[in-house]
Formats: C-alpha cells, structure tokens, sequence
C-alpha cells in the first residue's frame, strides 16, 4: 500500500512539474517578444527606452538569460516559495496571493458543497419519484444546467435576486450575504454534471441483479434506493469531484469578475489584460497545484467506499 | 392442506414502445406446501415472467391481463405494492441465477445477511450477528465468522451462490424460487451446491420452485414438472412420468434434443490407418509469470494428438486449463515447455507474421455468438473477411463463395444482407462457423461452441458439426465443460483438472468406463443422469 | 428451421439473383427514426438557423450591425427591434445574427482542433499501449491539471486577443476529453471476439483498426463532439466576456452580455436576451448529442 502510496505521490510531482513547465514555455516561447510585453505591463513602451536602459530592463526581467537557463532558474525560486514579482502590482506575487486567496477558497468551498447537495439531491428525486411528468422534468433539467453559461447565469440572478428582490447585495466581497450569489452560480454547472452523472448512474445500476436481490428480500423502495442503489450508482462522483476542481477555478475567475469581488479569479483576469506574465504563471502553477492535491486525496479515498479497489496488485 | 400457490388462467402481457407481447398465455397450476416443483421452458417460454410474477416483481410495463395468481391465499394480481412487498423474503423467498452479480458489491455479506434477519424480526436484534455466522454455517461456507466480514469479490462463484442461499433462507419462507440454479457455475460445484440447497429445503419444509431450461435439473430433483412453451403450459404431471412417458410433441423434442436422455448421436468412425496426426502436442507446459515474483501454473506436460478428420475434446472446469490449450494451438499464447506441432511445422516458437500464413489451415468458433460478429458489418462482410484479408477471391468469386458458405451451414442466401441483432443465437453461430470455414481449413477450435445457446438450438448445432465434419473431413479440436456436447462429437478425449491430465483416451471408454475418480465425478455431476440411467 | 426448410434450403440453385445492400440506404434507415422525435427535428432547425446565420446573417435582417443610432438608445424589445436596442441604438437582434459567426467559427475551429489531436493521441494510446500509452496519458494528466479558462488565459497572454488565439486556446482545453473517451473505447473493442476473430483470419492490424475498431469506436466520440461544440461555445464567449475576444465593434455573443451590463439596472435585456439566444443554441447542440446517445443505446 505503501508502495502505492509513493508511486502516486511522484506521480502527482510529475504532472505539477508538467503542467508548470507547458505554461512557462506558452508565456515565455509563443510569438511575442516578452520584452516589450513585460516593459508595457510595468507602464513603458519599449521605443521610449535608450539601448542601455534596455539592457538593463533586459537583466532586470532576466530576460538576458537563455530560455531554459531562465527556466531553472524561475523553478529553484518555486520550489524555495518565491513566485516572483509582479509587474504591475511591483511585489511580490507570494504576497498577494496570499491576501487574495482565502476569498476565493470561500467562495469555491461554499460552491463546491452546494454543487454537492444540490446535484446529488436533484438526481436522488428524479429516481425516486414515480410520477412520469415529474420525473422527466427533474431528468431534463441538468441539461439546462449545461447550456447556460456561467456569466449569464450571474447576471440573471443579480438581476432578480439583488435588484428584484433585494435580498442579497450585487457586488463587493464583505460578509457572508455577498457570498451567497455567488456561490450559488459557481454551482449550478457543477450541480448540474453531478446530477447527470449520478442520475445515469441509478439508471444503469437499477438494472443490475443485485438489486433484483435486495426487493426480493421485501425491502421497500426507499430503502433498495438509499442502501443498495445509491452506494453504487454515487462511486464515480467521488472522481467527478476531483476532476471539478479545474472547472471550478474557471467559473471562480468569471464569477469573481462579474460579482466584483477580490479573490485570485479577478486578479488573473486583470493580469491577463496587462500581460503579467509572472502573476499569469504564479495563479495556474497554484490551480494546477490544487487540481492535482484534490485528485490525489480522491484517488487515496476510494478504498473506503468502493471495497473493490485495493491498489495492491491483481492476480487474474 | 391449502395451496401454496394458486394460478388460475394467468395472463401476463409487456406494454412498451407500442406494441404488446403476450408473455403468458392462460396458465394455471399449483404448489402445495413442501412440494417441489420445476418450471422447464426455453427462452421465449414466459418462464421468467411467471418467477416475477410469483415474486410480484413484474416490470412497470408488464400487465396482468386475465386470471389469478394467489400465493398463500393472498390474491396478488391487484394487489398493492406493500402488499406484495410483505410476501416478499417472508413468504417468498428467491435464489437468484448469476452469483457472480447478485450480490451488492459494496456491502459486506454480514450485512446483506443481516438485511433479511432483520426485516424477518422486524428490527435489529442483539443476536443478529450470531445468527449469520451460524446461517453462513448452515449453508456450507467455511469459517464463517470470517466470511461475514468479507465482501462478495472476495469470494469464489460457489461460496456466492450459498450467500444467496443464506439470504433467501434468513426471511424463512415458505417457498423459495431458484432461477436457473444450473446455469452460472462449474457442473460439479453446482451438484454439490443444488444437493445441499435440497436438504436444507426438505429439513424446514419449504417448497421449492425451479426454474431450468434443464430437463435433466428438473428430472433429478422436482416431484412434478412443468413444461412451458411461448406462454402456454403444454404438460404438467409428476417427474418421473412426464420424463419417462411425455405426452405433448414439444416435451418429446425436448427431451431428445437433451443429451442425457435422448438417443446421442454419435460421431462417425473416421478410418485412422497409417495417417500423421494434423496438430501435436508433447510435454506441453504454460506458466503465467504474477506480480511480485509469483508465478501460475496453467498446463503442465499435455500430450494430445488429433488426426485429420476426427474430433479431439478437451474437457474440464473453469481453471483446468483448457481454454490456454487452445490458445496454444492458435498462436496466440508460446508454450513454456514442451512442443507444438501442426502438420509436421513446429510453431511453438513462431511469431505473429511467421505464424500467419498458418492461419489459412486453422480457424477458431468462439464461444459468445452475440460478440463474435461485428454489430457493423453484414453477415455477408463477418462471412468473406477471411478471404478478403488473404486477399484471395474478388468480386463476383467472393459473392459465390459467400453463398455455397451459407449453404453449407443452412442459412438462406438473403440473410447475407441482414446485420448480427437480426439474428438469433443459433443463426449467428451458424455465421461463426461459415466464416470459419472461408478459408477451408484442415483444422477447427471449438471453444465451448454451444454453451450460450437453448437446448434445442444446441442439438441443431452439433447436428450439423457432425455433417460438416463428414462431409469436409475437417477435423475438430472441442472444448467444453458439458460432457453431454462432447459425446456427441468426440472421437477421443482428455480430461484436465488443474493444468493437469486427469485421463485420456478412446471417446467412448472415458465417458461410459472412466477409470479415474474424477472423470466418474463429472460424469455424475451431469443433471438427469439419475432418471436416465434408471 | 424444420426439416423441410433445410431440405429447400439445399435444393436452391447456386446463382440465385443477390447482390450485397447498398450503404446509403442503410444510413437512410438508421436516420428514420432520429427524425421521428419532435424535440430532435426543433433542436436540430434551431441549429441549422445558427449555422446559416453564421454565414449569411443578411438574410434574416435588413438592419445594419454597426451603424449607430443614439436616438434609439435602449429601446425594449418591439416588433421593429425584436430584442431592443444596445446603448448606441444598435439593433441587438442583428448584432445577435452577426455575432453567431464569429462564436460558431471560434467553436468549431476548437472542436476540430481537439478532435484531430484527441483522436490521434486516444487511438494511439489505446491501440499499441505499453509505454507509449503510459506516456501519452500522463500528457493528458498534466493537461487535465490546467483549468480550461487559465490555460487559455495563458495563451491569450502569450499570443494575444482575438477569435483565433480563443479557439486554439479553447480547443487546447477540449483535448483530454476526446483523448480519454477514444482510448476508453479502443481498448474495449480491441478486446472483443470479433476483433480477434479478424485478426485471427488474416487481418493486419491496419485493416484490424480501420474497419472494425474505428467505426465501432466512433458512436460515443460523436457525442462527445457534438456536446463538446456546446462547450465551446460557451468557452469562446467566457473569453470574450472577459474582454480578451475581438476587438469592438465585432459582435461576439460574450462582447454583447459583457457590454450590457453596465446597463442591468434599467435595460436588462440588452445582457439577457443574447445569453437567452446563446443558452437555446447550446441546449440545442446537447440535444442533439443526448438523441444520438440515446439512440445508439
């Protein structure tokens, strides 16, 4: 188990380390001379500058060094914590990650959980219920779910929710109120994949024989559904649930800018705007980071719920 | 005494995508308590639809349309749902077909055991766990402390099959159905499993209702029998008698067509004088290499001869190492010891591009005729693929030879247009078999040609292996675990048991005087033996 | 069949007239009932109209895209403006018309990039496995590991804004779906009897993949595409939302909610009503790609 244990370790270094390295070599080697990109972040323009000043811009980005050599040299910086500097905000990228990172946490955390429950409890009602219209409109649903994109989405609930009804406040990032919203539309695409997922999941395994085995014993529906449906049908969420994680980044950064509020979402967006490469790099090394931890901690728990896997090895 | 089960002129039809099957058609029969009885039909025959029916588990689109069904005086036809469910594990109990998937995989056998004491009780009680330890007991499972903590995939077909025995029996009912108690598991695990279901059934009085397409199930263990066709019972009566002396037509092609009762047809003598023998093995051995430096052995010194025109059969159980045989022959697999000879050429040790000009003389039937065709391709493309790939026939050559192919197997030409789910089970088998031969090889692998396919179909199909054999002279390499099949083909046998040979010989001295004690197991095994040889 | 079918059977002439089924009817018979369905035929006109709009949008409107008119400043939706007015008297209807290109190009750009190289790396891996597929699948990992939207932010950075660089940057994301979903379903053909029994008359492994894992493979990698143009779609208008599409005054569906919302308060059509147009069309799309799935079934 052990050996298991390490292998899957290494193996998540290794794909952090890719995924570091593919956007370094984007934001360093595609068209575009990264001088002139990072002097008009910093607020100059390239032609304003006399040769030295530029050689001493050139030394100062580290733009002077070889490609790979600069590379090793950003990696050693990772691996001892520092991200580097960013360009418009002039400190360093540490630090403001830092300030900016709880919210988002938030916000994803209370997204995450409301995704959850409600994507699960959408899809436990649809197999529950016997009633035809009922049932069919409770399935068609998550499509719904999957058309509609996030802005949009935030939009029409800011307009209704905030505006309409004046329940919750439309912008800003103070108290749990302003959480609210947004936490509700970072969800819906998620509710919506779990509730597809799970419902096909009940379909699938409302026809295997063990269930078949269970009403035989004269167990009621509820509880063939609750103990020996649901247990199978809800073991590829657990994978789902890592894999969401890259989804759930990508909606915080429109939810963010759309809500107004001060998390790494927005912070990426105006980053991009001004072409802070090294803020740009900073915030993806970090989701990548993240996607990776919460698919390791996934592939460690599945053990426990689905007694079938044991990461030892198979004798066939 | 009152009728366990009272069915009056039952009819049961499916409602879906508009149009209406009628399942069963007017059947009425009975079970008194403590009796046990055996509902006998092929596919088709409505048999499933009456066991749900008796459970009360019928599908959203099935319909009562006519009659009565009452089980312990309880009319369930019209009956609501908590009704039904309060007949169910605690009046009737089921012992489902396939161990290997009736099982919740995430659920411990403890328990799902505990699941039924429980609903039997009305709660949980504190001496639940001692009471499934002791049922495990009952029913035959080894340690059964430990077995109660262990969930199904860590258990073996047989040890499944008595956890469902278990859990049937922990609602303690008075009727248990068995579905197809024949069907899933090796022959003599299964006797021993089915002997002791019977006990136990006898010992507490509960009738028994088996469901089989076996004849010979029904005639070794039921005291009346049923027999069913598409929805109608055309015969019913005491065992031994409808066994003995069948009134209907269909129970008499039943029974002929079982080979453990009927006249088996026996392969023609095929004259041996002075000829080589077409495929050779000597010494032959496989090891697989395991994880973690262990190591299985799957054969060991195999020596087996087939001359052309005759038919070899490989018998034996899951995990006798029949099926690498087999892979052995075909290339697929390099022997670990020992040689394999065909037609003179040593080809244990050729690769895939040497090995493949072989082929022309050397085709397989696999065992599942429903994954044995691409669902893609006409049975006019599945038939011609092996010239096609040779490269040996074009055009208006390829179609001629596409029909005189179908002719020989006894399919009309027009199915050559159809797709493989036009077909039924048998007729795709027939496809596998016309495309086998394409190539006209010297040499046929049968791997357990028959086993997925009805009674009847079976007979059919053996029927006209015998012809083709005699007709092309092409000569047979069988594996099955049915030794019924094999004496209506094999010329000579060989019997394994784990990788090893347990007895081999003239066909007909092994199956009718087997010397070895194992060969007498598997003969004895064989359902129907009983009332045939009395 | 009886014993009389087998005799006739024998007794009939080897030359009967039979000539193998042509492949267009069978197509023909398969679509039957895909059109038998009402949500499917009103789905799949919804998308052809989007199509068609995408290449000639002046058919379906005779006002002019880019022409201001600050007199109708934020009209509401009228029978002259069915979706009203944007802040400088702009038909939005029209601007909805003339977006549908640039959105439907970038998608489909995305989608088709994704299924070449998704398609290449899934059959690859899944067909000659070993190292190879270790390797190509630890290369989709990493890929996974960057979110969609960061990883074409990062694109964006390095090569700039605008519809081209969006669709690269999205198809790049779309990759790993299309790549796990054709090795899943190599590797289970390549399993099948009927695979081996061709492979076992004689066929190369060339003719193995061509002729019966690809077109059995096919199916569930349609659907995927099919959704996965949804997607796209939805990505691509993310982006420009967030302001890194083409430049104004092009018409981008995520320019328009973009640009409307300054304007929630007292027009809210003018965000709402292009993302309404953008939610059917999408739903549509995934429609479309459940029939498939369902029908295949």
């Amino acid at each position: 188990m052990s050996r298991y244990l390490l292998g899957r370790i290494a193996q998540a270094v290794l794909v952090l380390w890719g995924a570091y390295s593919i956007t370094y070599f984007i934001l360093y080697l595609l068209p575009g001379d990264p001088l002139s990109i990072m002097l008009s972040a910093s607020g100059m323009e390239i032609d304003a500058l006399s040769p030295e000043q530029l050689a001493k811009a050139r030394s100062y980005y580290g733009l002077d060094q070889g490609l790979i050599e600069r590379y090793f040299d950003l990696l050693w910086g990772v691996l001892q914590g520092d991200l580097g500097q960013s360009l418009t905000l002039d400190r360093p990228v540490t630090e403001i990650l830092a300030e900016r990172l709880p919210q988002t946490l938030a916000l994803a955390g209370l997204a995450i959980a409301l995704s959850l429950v409600g994507g699960v409890g959408l899809a436990y009602l649809a197999a529950y219920v016997r009633w035809q219209p009922l049932k069919v409109f409770l399935a068609r649903l998550p499509a719904l779910g999957f058309a509609v994109p996030v802005f949009w989405m935030g939009l029409l609930l800011i307009q209704v929710f905030a505006f309409g009804l004046g329940w919750f406040p439309a912008t800003g990032s103070a108290g749990f109120d302003s959480l609210v919203l947004p936490a509700l539309t970072l969800a819906i695409p998620s509710a919506a994949v779990y509730a597809q997922v799970l419902q096909r999941g009940f379909q699938d395994v409302w026809r295997e024989p063990y269930i078949v085995t269970a009403w035989a014993k004269g167990l009621s529906r509820a509880q063939v559904q609750a103990r020996h449906a649901f247990r199978n049908a809800a073991l590829p969420l657990l994978t789902l649930v890592g894999l969401q994680v890259g989804n759930t980044v990508s909606g915080a950064v429109l939810v963010e800018t759309i809500f107004a509020r001060n998390g790494v979402g927005r912070l990426v967006q105006e980053a991009v705007l001004r072409q802070d490469i090294p803020l740009v790099l900073a915030v993806v090394t970090v989701s990548a980071a993240a996607f990776v931890l919460v698919n390791l901690l996934v592939d460690l728990l599945y053990p426990i719920l689905d007694p079938r896997i044991t990461h030892a090895p198979k004798v066939s | 005494m009152s009728r366990l089960i009272d069915v009056e002129n039952l009819k049961v039809s499916y409602h879906s995508g508009g149009r209406v099957t009628e399942a069963v058609r007017g059947v009425s029969f009975y079970l008194q308590p403590g009796e046990t009885l055996a509902i006998v039909g092929e596919s088709g025959s409505g048999k499933t639809t009456l066991a749900s029916a008796l459970l009360g588990l019928l599908p959203l689109t099935a319909r009562i349309d006519d009659g009565r069904l009452a089980v312990a005086g309880q009319d369930i036809s019209h009956a609501s749902e908590r009704s039904k469910q309060r007949l169910r594990g605690r009046v009737v109990g089921l012992v489902p077909q396939d161990p290997m998937v009736s099982l919740n995989p995430t659920l411990s056998i403890g328990r799902q055991i505990g699941e039924s004491l429980v609903l039997r009780h009305g709660k949980r009680y504190p001496g639940l766990d001692a009471d499934v330890v002791e049922l495990l007991q009952q029913v035959g499972l080894d340690d059964p402390a430990l077995r109660a903590t262990q969930y199904p995939h860590e258990l073996s077909g047989g040890m499944r099959q008595r956890v469902l025995i278990a859990i049937a029996l922990a609602g303690e009912p008075q009727l248990i159905i068995a579905d197809e108690p024949t069907s899933a598991l090796d022959v003599t695990v299964q006797k021993r499993i089915l002997d002791h279901l019977e006990q136990l059934v006898k010992a507490r009085g509960i009738a028994l209702v088996i469901i089989t397409h076996d004849l010979g199930v029904a005639a070794d263990r039921a005291d009346r029998v049923l027999v069913m066709r598409q929805g109608e019972v055309v015969e019913s009566g005491a065992a031994r008698q409808v066994l003995s002396a069948p009134a209907h037509p269909y129970t008499r092609e039943l029974l002929a067509a079982a080979p453990a009762f009927g006249a088996t047809p026996r392969p023609l003598p095929v004259a041996l004088a002075g000829k080589q023998p077409l495929l050779r093995f000597d010494g032959v051995g496989k090891v697989f290499s395991l994880p973690q430096g262990r190591s299985f052995q799957a054969l060991q010194a195999l020596d087996l001869a087939v001359y052309p025109g005759q038919t070899l059969a490989i018998v034996g159980e899951s995990g006798s190492g029949k099926s690498t045989s087999l892979r052995i022959a075909l290339g697929l697999e390099q022997p670990s010891s020992g040689r394999v000879h065909f037609a003179g050429q040593d080809i244990g040790t050729l690769n895939w591009k040497q090995f493949r000009p072989l082929r022309q003389r050397m085709q397989l039937v696999q065992q599942n005729p429903f994954a044995a065709l691409d669902p893609r391709f006409s049975i006019y493309q599945s038939v011609v693929e092996p010239l096609v790939s040779f490269g040996l026939l074009k055009g208006r050559e390829l179609e001629q030879a596409a029909r005189r192919l179908m002719e020989q197997v006894q399919l009309p030409a027009s199915y050559l247009d159809r797709l493989p789910r036009e077909l039924s089970g048998g007729q795709r088998q027939r496809v596998a078999i016309a495309r086998a031969l394409a190539l006209q090889p010297d040499l046929l692998l049968l791997d357990e040609p028959v086993s997925a396919l009805d009674v009847s179909v079976q007979a059919q199909i053996l029927d006209l292996l015998r012809e083709l054999q005699a007709e092309l002279g092409v000569a047979y390499v069988l594996v099955s675990h049915d030794l019924a099949v094999v004496a209506s083909l094999a010329h000579q046998v060989v019997v394994l048991k784990q990788g090893q040979v347990v007895e081999q010989g003239e066909a007909r001295q092994v199956l009718e005087q087997p010397r070895e004690l194992y060969t007498r197991e598997l003969l004895e095994a064989v359902p129907g033996r009983r009332l045939a040889v009395a | 069949m009886t014993v009389l079918q087998r005799r006739l059977a024998r007794a009939l002439p080897a030359n009967e007239a039979w000539r193998p089924r042509r492949r267009l009817q069978r197509l023909l018979d398969q679509a039957g009932p895909l059109l038998r369905r009402p949500g499917f035929v009103v789905a799949l006109l919804l998308v052809l109209f989007t199509l068609v709009a995408a290449l000639a949008p002046w058919l379906f409107t005779q006002f002019d895209p880019y022409a201001t008119q600050p007199s109708a400043k934020l009209l509401p939706p009228s029978l002259s403006h069915w979706f009203g007015t944007d802040e400088l008297g702009r038909d939005l209807y029209t601007r909805v018309l003339y977006g549908a290109r640039l959105s439907v190009e970038a998608a489909l750009l995305a989608v088709g990039l994704a299924l070449v190289c998704g398609l290449g790396l899934g059959i690859v891996s899944g067909f000659v496995g070993g190292r190879l597929d270790a390797v190509i699948m630890r290369l989709v990992d990493v890929l996974l590991a960057l979110p969609g939207l960061l990883l074409a932010l990062a694109i964006v950075t390095a090569i700039g804004f605008g519809t081209l660089p969006v669709a690269v940057a999205v198809g790049v994301g779309i990759i790993p779906g299309f790549a796990r979903t054709t090795r899943a379903e190599v590797l289970r053909i390549k399993t099948l009897p009927y695979v081996e029994a061709a492979r076992l008359g004689g066929a190369s492994w060339g003719r193995t993949l061509l002729r019966h894992v690809l077109p059995n493979a096919w199916g569930p990698v349609a659907v995927l595409a099919t959704l996965d143009i949804g997607a796209a779609i939805l990505a691509t208008a993310g982006l420009s939302f967030l302001g890194f599409g083409a430049a104004p005054p092009a018409a981008e569906w995520g320019t328009l909610i973009a640009n409307g919302r300054h304007f929630l308060i007292t027009a809210p059509w003018v965000s709402l009503l292009p993302g309404l147009f953008l939610v059917l069309v999408v739903f549509s799309l995934n429609h479309i790609a459940r029939t498939f799935e369902e029908v295949q079934r």
